[in-house]
């Protein structure tokens, strides 16, 4: 298997993820979903590089994306929780007080 | 086609038909369990670029934390996902425009010589004493000491910000209320009250000016 195998497995997947974001532009969690879809890719990326280039620097960087990853993810949800507290609702459409 | 090859092509092809069903699926339940099998396959790929220590975390960190928060979240919510599904359809052609788009560029920069990631020759497999948590926790503890405490700083703020942010019991501290500050009033605060001037106290200022004036003299 060569680096492009796996670089490519990762293109496919930030694609993919790219384009829930741009279809799935109502629903909350799924946004946050395609986030973590988006930071598993990249982390693929990295450690694709990390095995051909013979560095483990880049294990390291992937292990600080996840605990970022990990902290986003609950404070993401968190909002969502408290979002949904006062609205009753987590359509994007329809949080339009922020204005500006 | 050796084992490795067919590994390889068994779990991108689980890995990308998973990541299809997250953004796909009209059920948010089901979405959050593709994810996780997205994440499982995905940590089968890891163990194959020999990241055995990373590979795991990613099921125990993503599988058994995260993705059962986003579980526990979503279930909890009652919201009424199908209608947040509407217009699906009238996205989709610009979605895949991009989709295509992003990724035709990004295996043009693969696949052609921009940085000749063809020619990386594939490395030789560790032998069978290496192990790749001692290598990791060698940087981690030692190179990388610092940033990695600095990581823990950044779970323990994003503790406190959840609960703060999900804490519904009742505050007890002090403090201001900066909206109910700009919403008071003058008739709150300020009072006029009518009355008449005291005329007998304004004669005795003067008759007092003009005692002191004679006794300076």
């Amino acid at each position: 298997m060569s680096l492009t195998h796996y670089l490519t497995v990762s293109a496919v997947l930030f694609a993919i993820s790219v384009v829930g974001i741009v279809i799935n532009r109502k629903n909350v969690i799924t946004l946050l979903m395609c986030i973590e879809l988006m930071l598993l890719a990249v982390n693929t990326n990295f450690i694709a590089f990390s095995r051909y280039l013979d560095d483990s620097v880049g294990q390291v960087f992937v292990f600080f994306i996840l605990t970022v990853a990990a902290a986003e993810a609950a404070i993401g949800l968190a909002i969502l929780v408290v979002l949904f507290r006062t609205h009753r609702a987590i359509d994007v459409e329809q949080l339009e007080e922020l204005k500006g | 086609m050796n084992i490795e090859a067919i590994v390889f092509y068994l779990f991108s092809a689980i890995t990308i038909i998973a990541a299809i069903g997250v953004i796909t699926v009209k059920n948010s339940v089901q979405a959050v369990l593709c994810l996780v099998l997205t994440f499982f396959s995905a940590s089968a790929l890891w163990l194959l670029l020999e990241a055995e220590f990373l590979a795991i975390t990613l099921v125990l960190v993503y599988v058994g934390a995260v993705m059962v928060l986003f579980l526990f979240v979503v279930m909890m919510l009652d919201v009424d996902f199908a209608a947040l599904k509407q217009g699906f359809a009238k996205q989709l052609p610009l979605g895949l425009l991009v989709g295509f788009a992003l990724f035709g560029a990004v295996y043009w920069v693969i696949r052609s010589q921009v940085f000749g990631t063809d020619k990386i020759p594939e490395p030789a497999k560790h032998e069978q004493g290496y192990s790749n948590v001692e290598e990791l926790g060698r940087l981690l503890y030692g190179e990388y000491f610092y940033p990695f405490e600095i990581a823990g700083v950044i779970l323990l703020v994003a503790i406190i910000a959840a609960i703060s942010l999900t804490f519904r019991g009742r505050r007890e501290r002090k403090g201001q209320s900066v909206r109910e500050q700009h919403r008071v009033t003058k008739e709150e605060r300020l009072k006029i009250v009518s009355m008449d001037s005291e005329e007998q106290y304004a004669d005795m200022e003067i008759t007092d000016t003009k005692q002191d004036e004679e006794t300076t003299l």
